[in-house]
């Protein structure tokens, strides 16, 4: 590996640390073209994405420990249920997969799921806290089905249905092949009414236990390059640091503007790519690919933006002005 | 000398995912040595301080 290579491997590493830190997502949904990209076989870069997203989400959920921002019981309860939802998910692919209609129908749930969820935490986000989502939060905390567990935020709300959310939340993760990030941290926060910031210290311990499974599933067949992960690592441990430090300095619903941004990017990333496999159209592959890392240093670059203007106090400066309400 | 590429391939996957724990964990103590040394001049210096 040279030294333009190991300083853009870290570079790199160093933005999807911030993200991952600040929304708790987006590690291997990033890294994995990125490896592609490179020229790397699909199984190593899926293999190197999953130990990475381990290695990372354990400085995350450090960090995250450190501000109190993790909620043990709730990690457990939707780890246990996700894991059965998973395996349920995948015989669902098989069953597709049997039929011949698995790529089209994962990619299609993918975008729109995508799609749905970034417009929905887009809406919250703007309406600053008086959406319909708030409400949905409040009627699942009042219904006493036992057992009633206390969460971190005071949150109270039945076991049971936290449970059947993480089953659900589990299907889709393994219908979809993903780790689940995108949809457990605002499952947490609009579907249980959880703190934005503990749905995403949660949600990294959770991707913790699974990235280090899926890790270890594929280093088993010889399919992680640890020397790309070793250097992703010595930048995205810096960025988790500052991604994570900022969520303690940048309001709610501005983590959700910002996570609403990247989901929006991501499903038009895939929506593009997905036509241009289908047509052979180059140039829309590349622009999937652009638009991924278009959106990479763009998000992650306003998440410090905004976490620097509330430490300057700032919001009169025209920079600063772009990116804090 | 342990021979890493003669071990059973769950042997070599539990030291894979070990080598990047332990990665993880030295980063998270490094950087945050650093942090305690010079946060809080940065935060200083970023409030215009």
């Amino acid at each position: 590996m040279g030294p333009v290579t190991l300083a853009l491997f870290v570079g790199f590493g160093l933005l999807i640390g911030i993200l991952f830190g600040f929304f708790g997502m987006g590690g291997s949904f990033l890294v994995t073209p990125a490896l592609l990209v490179m020229g790397y076989p699909s199984r190593v870069a899926v293999g190197s994405g999953l130990a990475f997203v381990f290695g990372t989400s354990v400085i995350g959920a450090l960090r995250h420990r450190d501000h109190g921002q993790v909620d043990y019981k709730l990690a457990a309860i939707m780890t246990v249920a996700m894991t059965v939802g998973i395996e349920a998910g995948k015989r669902v692919v098989d069953s597709l997969h049997a039929a011949g209609t698995a790529d089209l129908v994962i990619s299609v749930t993918y975008v729109g799921l995508l799609a749905a969820v970034g417009l929905v935490t887009l809406r919250d986000a703007r309406s600053a806290g008086e959406s319909s989502g708030v409400d949905l939060s409040e009627r699942v905390q009042a219904l006493e089905i036992p057992p009633m567990i206390a969460f971190r935020g005071d949150v109270r709300v039945s076991g049971t249905l936290v449970a059947g959310l993480g089953l659900v939340v589990g299907v889709l993760s393994g219908f979809l092949g993903v780790g689940g990030g995108f949809l457990l941290m605002p499952a947490m926060m609009y579907g249980l009414g959880v703190p934005a910031a503990i749905a995403v210290g949660t949600d990294i311990l959770q991707i913790t236990l699974s990235g280090a499974f899926g890790a270890f599933v594929y280093a088993k067949d010889g399919l992680v390059a640890l020397p790309v992960v070793a250097t992703l690592l010595l930048g995205s441990a810096l960025g988790a640091r500052i991604g994570a430090g900022a969520t303690s300095l940048v309001d709610d619903d501005e983590i959700k503007g910002y996570f609403a941004a990247m989901l929006l990017a991501g499903s038009l990333a895939v929506a593009t790519k997905r036509i241009g496999t289908a047509y052979d159209v180059e140039i829309l592959t590349t622009a999937s690919i652009a638009l991924v890392f278009g959106a990479t240093v763009l998000v992650s670059g306003a998440v410090v933006l905004a976490a620097v203007c509330r430490l300057r106090d700032g919001h009169a400066d025209a920079w600063c002005r772009l990116v804090t309400s | 000398m342990i021979d890493v590429a003669s071990l059973p391939a769950t042997a070599q996957a539990l030291l894979l995912v070990g080598a990047v724990l332990a990665e993880s964990i030295i980063l998270y103590v490094g950087y945050g040595a650093i942090t305690a040394a010079v946060g809080a001049d940065v935060r200083r210096a970023l409030r215009g301080e």
